[in-house]
């Protein structure tokens, strides 16, 4: 999932100022399943503003919707009855959400709430880490399902660093050295002899080689 | 103006080599470099200049070996994949090989959140043996990365380096034989005060037969005090420094440490004269080069050969 934070209230309430009517909008998927931007979020975002406008003497008027999926048209439509009546959107999804419906609606002021961060996984309660950089070309398959371009600090391919100890990355003590991982999962599985192979020069062209990548399918395009 | 590398002569002509590391300064004074190649001559075989060690920005590592060049020294450059791409790096072996360094060492590099820039993108876009490949195959088959031809091929000796130290331990010797199969002709190690660990990584080391295939120098690094130590083995990634060598060096008097951090220096070299496929040190005084002709003295490893 894509994992995102909310930003201070601080900023939200500078970014705000000028507004008075507010349309907060938050989206029932990764962002809700972060704890970020879903219908709760909402609802307590809105419940702060409008707390703090009241103590400051200032009049604003908030609705609150949340949307399937704020990415995609067929639930951004939802908007397009009450958009016009706000003075601006504060969106509480990702950065791919808040831009789905900037482009819906091009006259519209549209704000993030978040600071969108990561494609990762719920760990426990409480804990997301990423595991995942979207780089186009996986290679999971060699490395032991161990990403080692997102969970290397420096995203080596040829194994660890030299500052790998007692299975720690030198980074973040917190966190697990990768090199640690693919090398105990290979060794473990009987593969081992996969890491004697030099992995050549990644192909980052599959990343970010022309600027915003797309996904064309024309079996999907009826 | 020499055109060979003299730390390659002097390994391949069976001798036990001598190299010294030199950290460029945190400025644009070519003196500092200049003085401290002074210092160093005649002492070593060659001057290995760091590429902005520990992600803290000083002096250009291809600049500072430009300026050890001019002075008539053997530099090695090295040259860490953290901050250029492969287009930027390519470029610089080139420009290296055409100001007539011999010597170039492949590495990742510290971690950019340790040093001064802690905000700037690590860029990583090929890791070190991917370079050291890439080098390998610029000088020996004229192509760079992707196939293009070059006009002239670059002349460098490649090293690379190993963490005997460092975990997963029984790794660490495969790690090695897989920067040689990439392409590395001389290794550098972390700095060696353990040496039990450090004999133990070189016998795997030679039971995967890459004794005979590389040249491998000790890393040495002469400790200035007990507190240097005590900060080393806790905050330095990657060092292994045994309770009794920190021990030892707070036995000393405060006066005495330096010299007491000498001496363990010259013990270690005296005893990885000793180890089969040893086949030189670099020595790393860190801003502390006037250590540099001592420590060699006292490791009978002077006078230098003539190569």
């Amino acid at each position: 999932m894509i994992t995102a934070e909310r930003k201070p209230i601080k900023e939200i309430k500078e970014m705000l100022a000028p507004y008075r009517k507010i349309l907060v909008v938050g989206c029932g998927s990764c962002v809700a399943e972060c704890a970020a931007g879903g219908e709760k979020e909402v609802g307590l975002l809105s419940s702060a503003l409008r707390m703090d406008a009241k103590a400051s003497g200032k009049e604003i008027e908030i609705r609150e919707m949340t949307l399937d999926r704020q990415c995609v048209y067929e639930f951004i439509d939802q908007l397009t009855e009450v958009i016009d009546q706000y003075d601006v959107v504060l969106s509480l999804a990702c950065g791919a959400g808040v831009q789905a419906v900037a482009e819906v609606f091009p006259r519209v002021h549209i704000l993030p709430a978040l600071n969108t961060t990561f494609l990762g996984e719920t760990k426990e309660a409480g804990l997301w880490v990423e595991n995942c950089r979207g780089c186009g070309d996986c290679k999971l398959g060699v490395f032991a399902a161990v990403c080692p371009v997102t969970r290397c600090a420096k995203g080596l391919f040829n194994g660890p660093c030299g500052g790998s100890k007692t299975d720690r990355c030198e980074v973040d003590p917190d966190v697990p050295c990768a090199w640690q991982l693919i090398v105990s999962r290979l060794e473990d599985t009987g593969r081992l002899d996969l890491l004697r192979k030099v992995h050549p020069p990644a192909d980052w062209s599959k990343q970010q080689g022309k600027g915003p990548r797309k996904i064309k399918r024309e079996d999907q395009r009826t | 103006m020499m055109t060979e590398s003299r730390l390659k002569n002097v390994l391949t002509s069976g001798k036990f080599a001598v190299t010294a590391e030199c950290g460029p300064p945190k400025g644009a004074d070519p003196e500092v470099v200049k003085s401290k190649g002074k210092i160093l001559r005649d002492h070593v075989d060659s001057i290995n200049v760091t590429d902005n060690q520990t992600g803290v920005v000083r002096l250009s590592s291809l600049a500072a070996c430009a300026l050890l060049k001019a002075e008539g020294l053997d530099p090695v450059l090295q040259m860490v994949t953290r901050d250029r791409n492969r287009i930027a790096l390519q470029s610089d072996v080139l420009g290296a090989s055409a100001l007539g360094i011999r010597n170039i060492l492949c590495l990742s590099g510290d971690h950019q959140s340790f040093g001064n820039q802690p905000q700037a993108k690590g860029v990583f876009d090929i890791d070190s043996i991917q370079l050291i490949q890439a080098v390998r195959k610029m000088r020996d088959a004229g192509e760079i990365i992707g196939g293009d031809k070059l006009t002239g091929a670059p002349q460098l000796f490649i090293g690379a380096v190993a963490n005997p130290f460092a975990d997963p331990f029984k790794y660490r010797a495969a790690r090695l034989a897989t920067k040689v199969d990439a392409g590395a002709e001389f290794i550098q190690t972390q700095c060696i005060y353990n040496l039990n660990r450090f004999k133990e990584w070189m016998g795997l080391v030679r039971d995967l037969g890459m004794a005979d295939k590389v040249y491998i120098l000790g890393g040495i690094t002469p400790l200035k005090s007990a507190k240097m130590a005590e900060y080393m083995a806790k905050n330095v990634a990657g060092m292994d420094i045994p309770e009794e060598v920190i021990n030892r060096m707070k036995a000393a008097p405060a006066t005495e440490q330096r010299q007491e951090g000498i001496r363990i220096a010259v013990e270690t070299i005296l005893a990885l004269k000793e180890i089969k496929g040893v086949h030189g040190v670099h020595i790393m005084a860190i801003e502390w080069e006037e250590a540099v002709p001592q420590i060699v003295e006292e490791s009978k490893l002077s006078p230098r050969p003539q190569a």
